[in-house]
């Protein structure tokens, strides 16, 4: 069983969230607006700027190295859903948190056409790698910036969430998935959980899985029982941790 | 090679893998002799078939056995309007089961196992050694059912179809068959395994829960009689299965493609394999078999210079060799009793993660015959503790595994048809279908009868296609997303093996039914709903991990959990369905779709069989024939495509919490 975050901090805290027009979930985190979209990715509207975390590009070729010969999609999969949210929100600055890439040498396998994608990304934009575990090189021969973290609307962008109290943090990394109990059944979904101080953003890649929120892995990050944003097909369900169950 | 039992082994994947390996061995040694045995065949050349792949199979046939002797038993004369569990007459299975020597009590599903034990303890003031045997006890106790029984220390086991294979029956002189029979065949097999003396008469006691089970249990009873049995149709081998078999004949020898191919095509199942097919299949052993080729490096399996297939290194043979067999299940749990600090203790027995998705912990329910309550899970661990509750919330395990087969349900129909028949069923049956036929209508043997009527402030569809669970819900989906379109706004569904109902908004009797039922529904329509639905997810992931895309155990790890995939078969799923639509293991999936989880080949017989003969008798109160089946609503969950309003509920709590002053 995974403990119940304590409710120190304050107990009457009442999150401010609102639906907006595109299907996503506007919450604060700290100081800042932030918008989770329903693909996954963050907006920060103020510096036009979108976050996505835990890419994993080519993980199907990693398995199909060792004999497991998952379907060779998954790259130009993520990144349509990328390049759609780029359209989507006319982002002029493109954050990606990390695991960008599924291991050290994912790069020299990306397929030629979808290099150049990831090349175009950066074309017309600023395109920020910030490093991850599993990619922890950063790109070789691709464009764009590299940093272990960085800071956007008063938030601090890095890829590992940093134990205790880190108010304005915003990572990837665990992969957060929600599974919550309703009266007529149960659902898992991968999810953005913050406490409004911090957020973990979902894992954005197509084949990257999902970690239950209520793992031992979160205990200890927030200061309250944190809000969960489920991803639905359109929309990001907003859930209360009590709504939110084990596997 | 001698095939024992062999009527259980042809018509699934497990058989498919068996016919395969035959060929190799015969391959191997060509003088070897193939001989099947088997106490009930319903159809010697489906076999005959199976066993010879186009050469010659003799039949020799046994001498006939004394007549069965098959009773139904009415308690007090009457049959109850619905249900599933037969409790009105548990005190005279009782006292049948007094009166034998031995005795096997047969239930369709693990939850009647449970409860009809429950019930018969409850009884047993004599303290009769009376068992319990079903496929989620541990293996451990029920071989000591199995021994206890052999040692003759029992009078009567309660048991699914686990207990079919496996046990020596010489001594059990009553089959009692609690609820429907749902084939003429399986009955056959279980009354003739009892009492193996040839001169003595096998008796059976049938024992319906319900009246249309009433029905059905004579229909049986007159088919045994006459002898007649219900078979399977022949089976086509599949290909993920296939895949497997060529993985393994490349890790034992280098292969060439062309006589592996005659090879294989002396497996029964696989007689008709096309060329393209077994092509696709080694492309796919290879590299995946993309049409984006970049895993050409990565090959499985390669062509040397002698243009024979070899396995790539000793590594990938070992992996393979780790994960061969056909039988997938559903990941399960241990179900352990609580013990300190959140550890398990002793086993108890095995579920399917399903189960648990029904249940919060402090529920209780009934498994291995006792009350427990659920404490929690970890890992891999449900663990429970005691419970004294008489009246358990008890999870339903599904409904019954096995449909009506179609022989005895075209037979349940010309009894219901043929008044004259009717005489030879209790009392009350007869008042319900005269009342049936006075209300409403009882049509011919070939008909199908459709009733519409109001109730409450809605309007129902009731109809009696008599296909089984199955195929029913299929056909209620796909009718569902049409009278969508229709414009009247149905609202939900109810199935059984009988009978399914539909309710909407708006009325249906203006609808034009024989549109409605028109067979075009098995196409875009099923194909749209079918790759959305959780049943493909589900299928995809058998066959990947049979076909070898998956590998589920690793060289050194100890034990199996069917969780170690570190990445979701749903997601992967998801992208090759967009990105390549027509790849072998979709194909795959949606063949064992279609068979297994939907039964689309019987719903496509129901459809074509009714064509032009539906009758509509439109209604203004509800039929006789509607109430089981409108008694049944309410007790069912809802259907997988309810996620997002699921999600959209407990937001909507969310909300009222946050603006509770």
């Amino acid at each position: 069983m995974s403990p119940t975050p304590v409710n120190a901090v304050t107990p009457t805290f009442s999150y401010q969230f609102a639906a907006s027009d595109c299907g996503g979930l506007r919450t604060r985190v700290r100081e800042a607006e932030v918008t989770f979209r329903a693909s996954g990715a963050m907006w920060l509207r103020a510096e036009r700027t979108l976050v996505v975390a835990d890419l994993h590009l080519e993980k199907g070729s990693s398995y199909a190295m060792r004999g497991q010969m998952l379907p060779p999609y998954d790259t130009r999969e993520t990144l349509d859903r990328l390049e759609a949210e780029v359209a989507g929100t006319g982002a002029e600055t493109v954050i990606l948190l990390g695991d960008t890439f599924h291991d050290r040498k994912s790069e020299g396998r990306l397929a030629s056409d979808d290099a150049a994608r990831l090349r175009n990304l950066a074309g017309s934009r600023r395109l920020v790698w910030v490093i991850g575990n599993h990619d922890a090189d950063g790109p070789q021969a691709l464009p764009g910036e590299t940093a272990d973290e960085l800071s956007v609307c008063g938030l601090t962008l890095r890829h590992e969430p940093q134990a205790g109290h880190q108010p304005g943090e915003v990572a990837g990394h665990l992969h957060p998935a929600a599974r919550v109990r309703a009266p007529r059944g149960v659902v898992r979904r991968r999810c953005f959980v913050t406490d409004g101080e911090r957020a973990i953003l979902p894992a954005f890649g197509a084949y990257a899985g999902g970690l239950n929120v209520r793992d031992q892995a979160f205990a200890g990050l927030f200061v309250r029982p944190p809000l969960a944003g489920a991803l639905g097909p359109a929309r990001v369900r907003a859930i209360g941790w009590k709504q939110l169950t084990d596997d | 090679m001698i095939l024992d039992e062999i009527h259980t082994l042809h018509s699934s994947k497990r058989g498919d893998l068996l016919a395969l390996d035959l060929a190799r061995l015969q391959q191997l040694a060509p003088n070897m002799r193939r001989v099947g045995l088997s106490a009930t065949v319903d159809d010697p050349a489906v076999i005959q078939r199976w066993m010879g792949a186009g050469r010659d199979v003799d039949l020799v046939l046994g001498p006939p056995g004394a007549e069965p002797q098959v009773d139904i038993l009415l308690s007090e004369g009457r049959v109850p309007w619905a249900g599933h569990t037969a409790q009105h007459a548990m005190a005279e299975v009782y006292e049948a089961i007094k009166r034998a020597r031995i005795a096997l009590v047969f239930v369709n599903t693990r939850f009647q196992a449970e409860f009809a034990f429950q019930e018969l303890w409850r009884l047993n003031d004599d303290n009769l050694p009376i068992a319990l045997h079903h496929g989620s006890l541990a293996a451990e106790q029920r071989r000591k059912v199995e021994a206890a029984m052999a040692r003759g220390e029992l009078r009567a086991v309660v048991c699914t179809s686990t207990l079919d294979l496996g046990i020596d029956w010489g001594d059990v002189d009553l089959v009692i068959q609690l609820a429907s029979p749902k084939g003429a065949s399986r009955m056959v097999q279980r009354i003739g395994r009892a009492n193996h003396r040839l001169d003595e008469p096998s008796r059976a006691l049938f024992v319906p829960a319900n009246r249309f089970e009433m029905l059905e249990c004579q229909a049986a009873r007159e088919a045994i009689a006459e002898n007649r049995l219900d078979g399977d149709p022949p089976r086509i081998g599949a290909l993920d299965v296939l895949a497997q078999h060529v993985m393994g004949c490349a890790c034992s020898e280098p292969f060439d493609m062309l006589e592996l191919y005659e090879e294989v095509r002396t497996a029964g199942p696989y007689r008709d394999l096309t060329w393209e097919d077994f092509e696709q299949v080694v492309d796919f052993v290879s590299t995946g078999g993309y049409a984006l080729k970049t895993y050409d490096r990565f090959r499985r399996i390669v062509p040397g210079e002698d243009g024979r297939w070899r396995v790539r290194n000793i590594a990938t043979a070992q992996r393979h060799r780790l994960n061969v067999g056909a039988i997938v299940s559903p990941a399960v749990l241990s179900v352990r009793m609580a013990g300190r600090g959140g550890r398990g203790g002793r086993k108890i027995g095995e579920v399917e993660e399903g189960m648990l998705e029904m249940l919060d912990p402090g529920d209780t329910f009934v498994f291995a015959g006792q009350v427990w309550a659920l404490e929690g899970v970890t890992n891999l661990d449900v663990l429970v503790r005691p419970a004294n509750d008489r009246d358990p919330k008890m999870p339903s395990w599904g409904g019954s595994k096995f449909a009506l087969s179609t022989y005895l349900a075209k037979r349940v129909r010309e009894l219901m048809f043929n008044e004259e028949h009717w005489k030879v069923l209790p009392r009350d049956v007869c008042e319900w279908l005269g009342a049936q036929k006075d209300r409403s209508l009882i049509v011919g043997e070939d008909e199908m009868l459709l009733e519409t009527f109001p109730r409450g402030q809605r309007h129902f569809l009731v109809c009696y296609p008599f296909d089984g669970r199955l195929a029913h819900t299929t056909l209620a989906m796909l009718l569902t997303r049409r009278l969508e379109r229709a414009g009247v706004g149905p609202l939900g569904f109810v199935c059984n093996d009988y009978a399914m109902a539909i309710w909407s908004l708006k009325p249906m009797d203006g609808l034009d039914f024989d549109a409605l039922f028109a067979q075009d529904m098995l196409g875009d329509d099923l194909e749209a709903w079918l790759d959305e639905s959780f049943m493909m997810k589900r299928a995809f992931k058998g066959c990947a991990i049979i076909a070898g895309l998956i590998e589920r155990r690793f060289p050194g790890e100890q034990q199996k959990t069917g969780r170690q995939i570190t990445f979701s078969t749903d997601l992967i799923y998801d992208v090759l369905r967009r990105h390549e639509p027509d790849h072998l293991l979709l194909k795959c999936a949606r063949a064992d779709a279609a068979t297994g989880l939907i039964d689309v080949a019987r719903l496509s017989g129901l459809l074509e069989r009714i064509q032009g003969r539906i009758r509509h008798a439109p209604l203004e109160h509800l039929s006789p024939f509607s109430v089981p089946i409108l008694l049944e609503i309410g007790k069912e969950r809802s259907p997988g495509g309810a996620t997002e309003i699921m999600l959209a509920e407990a937001e909507e709590e969310l909300i009222a919490e946050a603006l509770t002053p």
